[in-house]
């Protein structure tokens, strides 16, 4: 047997018997066995990925069973194992296996923890069977999956009102990009008579000059067939238009943030452009509107991400921003670097969010930083690991040494080879992604800063209030309105009145250490990932093999691009840091006096460029307002009152008698029927 | 002569149904079951002997009765699937009006049992007449159903549900008559190969269409489902969403597009306006709903709509997609219908905001409803993904525009289903009431539980149901293929490009050079 069929099918199989024994086994055993399946296969994935890079594994196929075959639209259960492959699989099951280890602490005075583990290990069966897909339908299964489990886990704490909404706008957000998709799939279906994904690719470059038409217009087969499947990666991938659920989903616990909401699940939109990198080179113009949306995301969610005071919200948006990166790099040709910085950023971005978690579990499950502040003492192994995460995303590194974080090397990579790919729209990308690194560096610090420097502004919150002066209310536990705070330790020390100003006599803890092993071990990745793997991922054509669609001319003019390119992450980081210490640390008057001068602005970006605001109006209230109309004018209003009850009105005034009519009716349909029959048969007859 | 195997699955709840009418509450209630349950053993013998490839028509019987008019049951694999979902679902029904239904429990389960023979026979008839008796007679049963055990406004469902179908079935018996004096026999069979005259067909095809529209429905004359789920009882509304609601997609499969396909290429566009209308019209209607009952009723327009886009494909992707959302469909809305059923039973409420955080006291009731509504979304894995995917892929290679407009179904699909899952389900329990109701008992879980294992089992393994009726559909696009329209995504394969879209000349300084 296949390894592959054990490490795609044991998080299933652990799922459903963790759901099944939710109520019946204590809570310890669900845990034990989705976890353990999870480290299972991590530890079955890495020797696959590093045959990949030793060039010892042959890419396969493995059937697993039929599935549909209708006409010539034929396509089974098959779990195919290629490099891109094998790049997701240690990605997907070591962060996963570290997230449901970290679960164990973070969750741990959850009530419900059997079914969070369960839709955990769900999650994980579904994200690599996209991962395993050879073809689109298995890669739409997948897909839809993974937003399932999304859906789950965003309404995880299903009592908040937020948390629900939260969870159907995924879904629905989701759901726009997948309608792209599924069109995308039929017409490629139409086009290539086959969803088989290396078919296709094969099949690809000789269909670039065909047109074909769609919704009455005549146009390139292949660009239409790629922006319709583009649609589709924007949706997952949290993309400017489509990403307006990735911050909302922060309701979502923690640990669910970092596994789906940023190592994984959303990256899958990454995942299906390199998946496909042959079918998109046949696409100029798609490859272009690609280069372009992830440009503009990279800046957008920058941008907002400099003025959000929620800790997890900053961080989303840094990955809605840091997938811009990778999309932009996937659309001026650089596939190889796009995964590179796929790989990196699911180390650090995890990093960073587990981190976050340990910092809210240390306050009480306060998010707000402007209650933060100076925790670097309190909870030094967390304050440690978020300095890892910090120093890759940013990009920390110096290309002369040829040492740097993991950011460093993927981003610059990305940046370097938008620049040297020489077209207009590459330059535009360019100075998007630079000036959206120092954004990064600016938010990412701003984010250290306030959390870990300065004095403690603790005693403002309320979720520390509750803590200190409720800390020992057993009530407290079965109060319903604080599900959220089902995490939190009970064990607080009574306050005492000479405690520090501004901490209200609360004393952070250091997170337990099932929550720290993860962070150390990502915290390993987030440092050398880049480093170690830099080599194989941009440069070694032999790795890639024919898993995607790899440009050496490409990658020789991004070794080629002048010194200042390659040291403008780094500048920018300085300079972003700069001000953030100047900020949030020299002078801490000045965010709040920016703040007013800059008041339209600041608001504009506050409120993420007011997408919420416009959906709602543009489509949730007219949707709700036509449903209304169509109901009421339209159903009854109209319908049926010329219909039935206009007919009844005719016989009523008929003078049949509406009584006689209700009372006899059956027997007089019935009659009418035989009579017809009689008459039916009467004219056959004769 | 091969053993009268249609013929028992007839004979065994019309017995049934004798003997109920003179039975007490309890017996009555057992017979029925026992009935039913053995009705579903003869059509699990009934599939398993199905022979995959073999004849078309198999299990022939005939009987003649006086000039052309016979008693002649035979079935394909399309019929096949359809009996399978009538017999599959029939015992549930008895369960989830066990403890319901406790006035004249002994006429309901009588009629249900009657609906049954009635059901069969519609799918088994090989006669014209004797599916029109069958197809018209199959409603009496839902009337009463309606009328004597349904809601408060019975009367006026029930005669809305009457006056609909009455206006179609009139029209269509005009047409079969002056069919079989012009083609001279009432065998379905003889028929399905013999061509009308197009003039003829385009008469002859409008009054099918008048029947088979209001038994799907299509929009505009949906108006009557809304109401008659609301008042039947909860077992009436599974039979109707599950069963009665495929009569018309059936009546289309078997006789609008075989016997007059000119006319149906003719009318192509008016089945696709009306199918985006019903698709973008109810769902928005379902959105706004706060009865479930309503907004589940609604919904199912919204699904059939795809049905008859998919028919309309002309191709096989288009019809088997059609057939495998009639049948996903069944049992999905049939399942979601029971859900509603589970809670009314304990509150006698369908209002939405009666309910709320039902997940906190009802866990097993939640996970299931969570399926049945993942699976009315359409998600993968599930039965009603294999149906909409392949009847939107036949649909695209005929128009894209109307698969575009057909696909907005699976987002607003979403918005309607998960925002009732979050109002009944999710949030706080706001109804001191609603928060107090048991988890489901036994017999509701042997009733939802089989559902379940086969809306997975169509969603993972759909090839059991598309198998026995690849080659009936095969024969149905072969016998249309001659009229079917032309599409508008025609693929014309050009001169591909030199280079790849992100080329690069080899030499450094020379970058995007082409």
């Amino acid at each position: 047997m296949h390894s592959i069929l054990i490490i795609v099918f044991l998080p299933l199989i652990a799922a459903i018997v963790a759901g099944f024994t939710n109520k019946s086994a204590p809570s310890v055993f669900a845990k034990a066995i989705t976890t353990g399946a999870l480290f299972i296969g991590a530890a079955l994935s890495w020797p696959i990925f590093l045959g990949f890079v030793g060039g010892t594994y042959e890419p396969t196929v493995v059937p697993v069973l039929k599935w549909v075959q209708s006409g010539t639209l034929t396509f089974d259960w098959a779990l195919r194992v290629d490099t891109l492959t094998a790049i997701m699989l240690v990605v997907i099951n070591t962060v996963s296996a570290l997230v449901h280890l970290y679960s164990w602490g973070y969750m741990d005075e959850d009530p419900d923890q059997p079914r969070f583990f369960a839709y955990l290990s769900l999650f994980t069966f579904a994200m690599l069977m996209l991962v395993t897909a050879d073809n689109l339908v298995q890669m739409f299964f997948g897909w839809e999956g993974v937003g399932l489990a999304s859906y789950l886990l965003i309404g995880f704490w299903f009592r908040k009102p937020s948390a629900g909404a939260a969870a159907i706008k995924a879904f629905v957000v989701n759901r726009v990009g997948d309608l792209g998709f599924m069109l995308g799939i039929f017409g490629t279906y139409l086009v290539f008579d086959t969803v088989s994904i290396s078919e296709i690719l094969a099949a690809a470059p000789g269909m670039s000059g065909a047109t074909i038409g769609f919704l009455g217009y005549t146009v390139q087969t292949m660009d239409v067939l790629c922006i319709l499947l583009f649609i589709g990666a924007m949706g997952k991938s949290a993309q400017l238009g489509l990403h307006t659920w990735l911050p909302d989903a922060m309701e979502g616990p923690t640990p669910v943030s970092a596994l789906i909401h940023a190592a994984t699940m959303v990256t899958a939109g990454v995942f299906m452009v390199c998946r496909l990198s042959p079918m998109f080179e046949a696409a100029p113009v798609a490859l272009g509107m690609v280069t372009f949306v992830g440009a503009a995301t990279c800046i957008f969610a920058a941008t907002v991400g400099t003025t959000q005071w929620d800790i997890k919200r900053v961080i989303a948006y840094s990955t809605c921003s840091q997938l811009g990166y990778m999309f932009f790099a996937a659309g001026v040709g650089a596939y190889g670097a796009a995964m590179f910085h796929l790989f990196t950023h699911a180390f650090f971005k995890a990093l960073l969010f587990l981190g976050a978690g340990s910092v809210i579990h240390a306050m009480h499950h306060e998010q707000d930083m402007r209650y933060y502040g100076a925790l670097r003492k309190h909870i030094p192994l967390t304050f440690w690991a978020m300095m890892a995460g910090t120093l890759a995303i940013t990009g920390v590194g110096i290309y002369h040494l040829g040492a740097g974080f993991a950011g460093f090397w993927s981003k610059d990579a990305i940046l370097e080879v938008a620049y040297g790919r020489g077209t207009e729209l590459g330059n535009f990308a360019f100075w998007m992604g630079t000036f959206a690194a120092l954004l990064t560096s600016f938010y990412s610090w701003r984010l250290m800063f306030l959390t870990f420097w300065g004095k403690p502004r603790w005693a403002e919150s309320e979720h520390i209030q509750h803590a200190v002066h409720h800390g020992h209310d057993a009530s407290d536990e079965h109060n319903p309105a604080s599900q959220e705070d089902a995490g939190h330790d009970a064990h607080h020390p009574v306050p005492s009145k000479d405690y520090e100003a501004g901490t209200a006599g609360y004393h952070p803890h250091e997170s337990p250490l099932t929550m720290l092993i993860p962070l150390v071990i990502l915290s390993v990745g987030a440092v050398l990932a880049g480093q170690v793997f830099a080599p194989t991922f941009l440069d070694d054509a032999a790795f890639w093999g024919s898993s995607i669609f790899y440009n050496e001319p490409l990658i020789h003019a991004m070794h080629g691009v002048p010194y200042l390119v390659k040291y403008a992450a780094f500048i920018v980081m300085l300079l972003g840091l700069l001000v953030a210490w100047y900020a949030y640390i020299k002078d801490t008057s000045v965010p709040a006096k920016a703040a007013e001068q800059l008041g339209p602005v600041y608001r504009f970006l506050y409120n993420k460029w007011y997408f919420d605001e416009l959906y709602h109006y543009l489509f949730v209230v007219p949707a709700f307002w036509l449903g209304r109309q169509f109901w009421k004018l339209g159903d009854v209003g109209t319908i049926d009152r010329f219909g039935p009850n206009g007919v009844a009105w005719v016989v009523e005034k008929g003078a049949v008698g509406a009584k006689r009519f209700q009372t006899g009716y059956l027997y007089s349909y019935a009659l009418v029927m035989l009579l017809g029959l009689v008459a039916a048969i009467t004219w056959v007859l004769f | 002569m091969e053993f009268p195997i249609l013929s028992l699955m007839l004979a065994v709840p019309l017995v049934g149904a004798i003997a109920c009418l003179f039975l007490g509450a309890q017996s009555a209630r057992m017979v029925a079951l026992v009935a039913t349950l053995a009705n579903l053993a003869l059509g699990v013998v009934l599939w398993l002997n199905y022979d995959i490839g073999g004849a078309q028509w198999q299990f022939v019987e005939r009987a003649e009765i006086f000039a052309g008019f016979s008693y002649a049951l035979g079935i394909d694999g399309i019929a096949l699937m359809l009996i399978m979902l009538s017999v599959f679902l029939m015992p549930i029904c008895i369960l989830a009006s066990w403890d319901s239904i406790t006035k004249r429990v002994g006429e309901y389960m009588s009629a249900f049992l009657l609906m049954e023979v009635l059901m069969i026979g519609v799918f088994a008839a090989q006669d014209m007449f004797l599916f029109y008796i069958f197809f018209e007679a199959g409603l009496i049963p839902m009337y009463l159903i309606i009328g004597v055990w349904g809601g408060d406004n019975r009367i006026y469902a029930s005669y809305k549900f009457f006056l609909y179908t009455l206006l179609g079935s009139v029209l269509m018996l005009i047409a079969m008559m002056w069919m079989v004096n012009e083609a001279g026999t009432t065998d379905i069979p003889t028929l399905l190969n013999y061509d009308f005259d197009p003039q003829a067909q385009t008469w002859l095809w409008l009054a099918f269409f008048a029947s088979f529209a209001v038994k799907m429905p299509m929009w505009p004359v949906h108006t009557w489902l809304p109401d008659a789920h609301v008042q039947a009882p909860t077992a009436g509304s599974v039979i109707l969403a599950g069963v009665l609601l495929k009569l018309g997609g059936y009546g289309f499969i078997r006789f609008s597009l075989p016997m007059f396909p000119e006319a149906s290429a003719q009318f192509t566009w008016l089945v696709f306006i009306l199918s985006m209308i019903a698709v973008i019209y109810t769902s928005l209607v379902a959105l706004v709903q706060n009865d479930m009952k309503k907004l589940i009723a609604y919904s199912s327009v919204a699904h059939m709509a795809i049905v008859t886009a998919g028919l309309f494909a002309f191709n096989a992707q288009g019809l088997e997609g059609a057939m495998m959302v009639m049948l996903g469909h069944g049992l999905v809305s049939g399942a979601l219908f029971l859900c509603v059923g589970v809670i009314y039973d304990r509150l006698h409420t369908r209002e939405i905001a009666r309910y709320g955080g039902l997940a906190i006291n009802m866990p097993k009731y939640a996970l299931f409803f969570m399926l049945f509504t993942m699976a009315s979304v359409g998600l993968p894995g599930t039965s009603n993904f294999v149906g909409e995917f392949l009847a939107l892929a036949g649909l695209y290679k005929v128009s894209t525009l109307v698969t575009l407009v057909c696909t907005t179904g699976i987002i607003l699909g979403a918005a309607y289903m998960l925002y009732l899952y979050r109002r009944v389900a999710f949030g706080e329990q706001v109804n001191e009431d609603a928060a107090r109701m048991p988890d489901l008992n036994a017999r509701e879980w042997a009733m939802l539980a089989p559902i379940a294992a086969a809306v997975l089992w169509m969603g993972v393994y759909p090839e059991s149901f598309l198998a026995p009726m690849r080659q009936d559909i095969a024969a149905l696009e072969a016998r249309i293929a001659r009229a079917a329209p032309h599409f508008d995504a025609d693929n014309v394969i050009g001169t591909p490009r030199e280079h790849n879209a992100n080329y690069v000349a080899a030499a450094h300084g020379e970058e995007g050079a082409h």
